[in-house]
């Protein structure tokens, strides 16, 4: 059983095309793990008894020819799932059972793969270590009492501590980079457009992006093809051809060209981090690649401007949690007193406090002062960006300013914690692709990751340098399994 | 316009002019909605029409109905309007039960049609009413508050339908001016097929602002706009009663509040909704989940070459080519079934005559019924057959009255009425010489006093004939045969 947990996605899919392992015998490891692992806190809902029917039902008529064939699989409980509890890790939602399924998990249901259930996460995703979760923080296998990052904290979580053998995840401002950084996986947030947003609960539409949450690039590449499709149900779906990413990986990257942004070396930034860059930039170096310094100076504006966007974007996406048609209600005596009972129990605080913030942005006399500049600000980012890809391939930096801190540590602090996307987010503002891979470790052998960024719709130059990186590094987690019961 | 016909609210020695505006609010004909593809059929049971994204379920997102796209282009080429060809879909943030996104999609600074206009066709001429935009909207689902005591009931039916929201500039100056204005945009939306204009189903609706201000300012007074008024009498009632209210406050020295009104249908009266100060702040902003709508030249030209003949159009062809009155031309066009069944009638037969017929008689008969033309007992086919029967003497006018009563009972063809029932009318000189002679027989006295001078007697000669004819006898030969015998 050790074993098949320690595989990594493709090889396990190889040993179920050779017959090696059956469907069954993957999943009920998988489920075993998890049991054992309630102390992490990952899964909201576990679906556990239909995956292992299904996985009878693969291993007696499935067809290996799919690109994900038996293969079980977990996934943060943003995406809904039909008949099938998704809530989004918030109150307002406990008890919501969608009747549809969103197109990116229908993308791996269609290719062979099982649903274990259902991964923790920051209440609608507005967080940054899972703590802000309606169904409690989740706990990281890096560490005890270690945050996993956010808002797909439950998807890192349970991807690292090996209970999935690979995830899928939602990035609004960093939400998969991040807690893969923090807890030593490969995250990938492909192209604006890429992924179908149908069936995902929206946080902020213009920024919310699903992708890829993997133990290396490769899966990374091979979940991408499976889940990167153009979706006529979603009208910012991008009909553009996708590469064949999987098989076309190649670590030959001879004379790619990296930018390095002087902007992100920001202040009080930890020297292990400062080394970690370096020792990505020696990295590429020695893999043929030219180093080149660029300059993205909007870089500064990019977290108060997405402070403003996400926000406001949520405060309108999150109105139709009413307790009118479906969800949690709190009775009232009128509409006006049902409504503000419903979402005063129903909501978090980091939540409302976002509403509030998205409310207050688009505000009569607010709106040109806030949402227009910030909307003008994403312009000048993105411009950025443009402006550097003339001259480079890809941007190297650091995924997250800092290494994963403990539980409590940053939640009475919204802005230090707000401070966690400071390199995520302005990829998000310019709708670009950018994967975290896991470099070295911090003092506490804490993971650390490096970021890289791409042009928009090349995931799969994002995907080869990544790739090169990994085999020279060889970065191992070596987990203690200490939550194991 | 003259002095003495414009519409002026009297208080003293002040005379008030009325300024109104209208924001209609349109239906798309569609048979799906504007981001989904729920039905949108009227009378539906309950909540039968609805799909997960109308409903606004978690992760559903819009997709833009490219009919409704073309439809509204439609309306703003018959509006002789401006088509944008980049507008932006904007989110309108309010909560209501009925609303279940927490928000309508609209459009806000950059509407899909500019300015454009429309011509009324007055008693002394025409008037050119501006058009500021036209902008598409979904429409909200129906609070029923009537069924349950307890409970408000609510219909997602209606939820996510197309509207085009029209609004005119500030050009209208009476109620008679509004119901011409309605009546002309139904009738070019109808022309076009972009709305079916049913206001008892709510398919067309406006918001009507009003202001007053004494004749001769050139200042436009303070507005109250009049919230959803869904039929052309109501519309004329809110607003002779809203510039009666206002011209009372200004002649007591008040002063105007601008504010949202709404008119009781059953008291007749306007009344205060909510005032500038409590006015929503919306929050508009641009849908992230749906991009700016881009349309192409070629999509614009084609829309351009399916756009059939309008009603101004046919009124001048109808006036030009048929020689028709404009008063008559403009009866005929206002209803395109109407203009087709007029079309059809004089292809084979008098334009005279099929003009008096159907605005006459069919239109009595119609109106008597509360029938829409196309539900018309007499068909085109059978009317041109009865005004040739009038025109090659066959029968007369007046027997044709009889034959066209038969014909609206019972839907037969005139020919074979007239030949059931013996209509035809008697041309024969020799029978009718015969009984114009019996006639001046049996009438000797009369015969008398008419040749001494008493002209008037010659009516009741005619009548006697038309009598022993069961007034079947060409009026025309007993009229040429009495007048030789008399004299």
């Amino acid at each position: 059983m050790s074993d098949i947990i320690n595989l990594t996605l493709s090889a396990l899919i190889n040993k179920i095309k050779k017959k090696e392992l059956s469907s069954q015998e993957i999943t009920n490891a998988y489920i075993k793990r998890a049991v054992k692992s309630k102390d992490l806190n990952t899964y909201i809902t576990t679906d556990f008894e239909n995956a292992i029917e299904k996985a009878k039902k693969f291993d007696e008529k499935g067809n290996f020819n799919y690109k994900l064939p038996g293969v079980p699989l977990a996934v943060k409980d943003l995406f809904c799932t039909n008949n099938l509890k998704t809530t989004a890790g918030s109150k307002i939602l406990s008890n919501f059972i969608p009747s549809y399924e969103s197109t990116v998990t229908q993308h791996l249901w269609d290719e062979g793969a099982i649903l274990l259930g259902k991964l923790n996460c920051d209440e609608f995703a507005m967080g940054s270590s899972n703590e802000t979760s309606f169904f409690g923080n989740v706990e990281s296998p890096v560490g005890k009492k270690v945050v996993p990052g956010g808002s797909s904290g439950g998807s890192a979580s349970a991807l690292a501590a090996k209970l999935t053998p690979a995830t899928i995840g939602t990035d609004t401002g960093g939400s998969i980079r991040q807690p893969a950084s923090f807890t030593g996986t490969v995250g990938l947030k492909p192209t604006y457009g890429s992924c179908s947003r149908y069936g995902i609960v929206a946080f902020a539409s213009s920024l919310d992006q699903a992708g890829p949450m993997t133990q290396d690039v490769s899966d990374a590449a091979l979940m991408l093809d499976v889940i990167s499709k153009y979706d006529t149900k979603d009208s910012t779906s991008v009909n553009f051809k996708r590469g064949d990413y999987f098989k076309s990986l190649s670590s030959n990257i001879k004379g790619k060209k990296i930018g390095i942004p002087k902007e992100y070396r920001v202040d009080g930034m930890p020297k292990e981090i400062e080394s970690l860059w370096q020792d990505g930039i020696t990295l590429l170096k020695k893999l043929g690649a030219k180093i080149i310094d660029i300059s993205l100076p909007h870089t500064k504006y990019a977290l108060p401007a997405y402070y403003i966007v996400a926000p406001a974007e949520a405060s309108s996406n999150l109105a139709r949690y009413d307790g009118v048609k479906y969800g949690y209600r709190s009775e009232g005596e009128n509409l006006i007193s049902m409504y503000e009972n419903t979402r005063s129990e129903g909501f978090g605080d980091e939540v409302k406090r976002r509403i509030m913030i998205g409310t207050y942005v688009l505000s009569s006399g607010y709106y040109d002062a806030y949402y227009l500049k910030a909307q003008k600000i994403r312009r000048l980012i993105k411009n950025d960006f443009d402006e550097a890809y003339k001259s480079v391939d890809a941007i190297l930096t650091p995924s997250t300013p800092s290494s994963a801190f403990k539980i409590g540590d940053k939640t009475d602090d919204p802005v230090s914690m707000y401070l966690n996307d400071i390199f995520t987010v302005p990829v998000n503002l310019s709708g670009l692709p950018a994967i975290s891979i896991p470099v070295g470790k911090d003092k506490n052998n804490y993971p650390l990751g490096l970021q890289l960024i791409g042009k928009a719709f090349e995931e799969q130059n994002l995907l080869d340098i990544s790739y090169s990186m990994e085999k020279e590094l060889s970065f191992k987690n070596n987990l203690q399994d200490w939550w194991i019961k | 316009m003259s002095k003495n016909k414009e519409y002026l609210i009297k208080r003293g020695n002040s005379e008030y002019e009325v300024i109104i505006g209208l924001e209609v609010h349109a239906q798309v004909l569609s048979k799906s909605k504007l981001f989904s593809d729920s039905p949108t059929n009227f009378g539906a049971e309950p909540n039968t029409q609805v799909s997960l994204v109308d409903a606004a379920f978690p992760g559903m997102l819009p997709v833009i109905n490219e009919f409704c796209i073309k439809q509204a282009v439609k309306t703003g080429i018959g509006l002789n309007a401006a088509i944008n060809k980049k507008s932006i879909f904007d989110r309108k943030n309010y909560f209501y039960a009925d609303l279940p996104q927490g928000y309508q999609i609209s459009q806000y600074k950059d509407p899909i049609v500019g300015e454009g206009s429309i011509l009324l066709d007055l008693p002394d001429g025409e008037k050119k009413v501006g058009i500021e935009r036209l902008h598409l909207e979904q429409d909200a689902g129906k609070s029923i508050h009537d069924i349950d005591p307890q409970n408000t009931l609510v219909d997602l039916n209606r939820s996510g339908v197309a509207l085009m929201e029209i609004v005119s500039k500030p050009d209208l100056r009476s109620p008679e001016e509004v119901n011409l204005y309605i009546k002309k945009l139904r009738s070019i939306m109808r022309y076009l097929g972009t709305c079916d204009g049913n206001m008892q189903e709510g398919s067309l609706r406006a918001d009507v602002n009003v202001s007053i201000r004494k004749t001769g300012d050139k200042k436009l007074g303070t507005r109250c706009e009049i919230k959803n008024v869904n039929s052309i009498k109501f519309m004329q009632m809110a607003i002779e009663y809203e510039a009666n209210r206002q011209a009372d406050i200004l002649e007591g020295g008040g002063s105007i509040d601008q504010e949202t009104r709404l008119f009781d249908t059953k008291k007749n009266e306007t009344r205060s909704m909510r005032s500038k100060e409590d006015a929503h702040d919306y929050r508009y902003f641009p849908d992230p989940d749906l991009l700016p709508l881009e349309l192409t030249e070629d999509f614009i030209s084609k829309i351009k070459k399916e756009i059939p003949e309008l009603p101004d159009e046919k009124k001048k062809r109808f006036v030009d080519k048929f020689k028709l009155t404009p008063y008559e031309a403009n009866i005929l066009v206002s209803d395109i079934e109407t203009s087709k069944f007029f079309e059809d009638v004089i292809k084979n037969s008098d334009i005279k005559l099929a003009t008096n017929w159907i605005t006459g008689e069919l239109f009595a008969l119609l109106n008597d019924r509360n029938l829409e033309i196309s539900e018309s007992p007499i068909s085109s086919k059978n009317l041109s057959t009865l005004i040739n029967l009038i025109k090659d003497g066959t029968i007369s006018g007046k027997i044709a009255k009889i034959v066209f009563e038969i014909m609206a009972n019972e839907s037969k063809d005139p020919k074979s009425i007239i030949d059931e029932k013996g209509l035809k009318q008697q041309s024969d000189p020799k029978e009718i010489e015969k009984i114009v002679d019996d006639v001046i027989k049996e009438n000797p006295k009369n015969v008398e006093l008419f040749k001494s001078g008493k002209d008037k007697l010659f009516g009741f000669f005619v009548g006697q004939v038309m009598k022993k004819t069961d007034g079947k006898a060409n009026p025309k030969l007993v009229n040429d045969i009495l007048k030789k015998k008399l004299n």
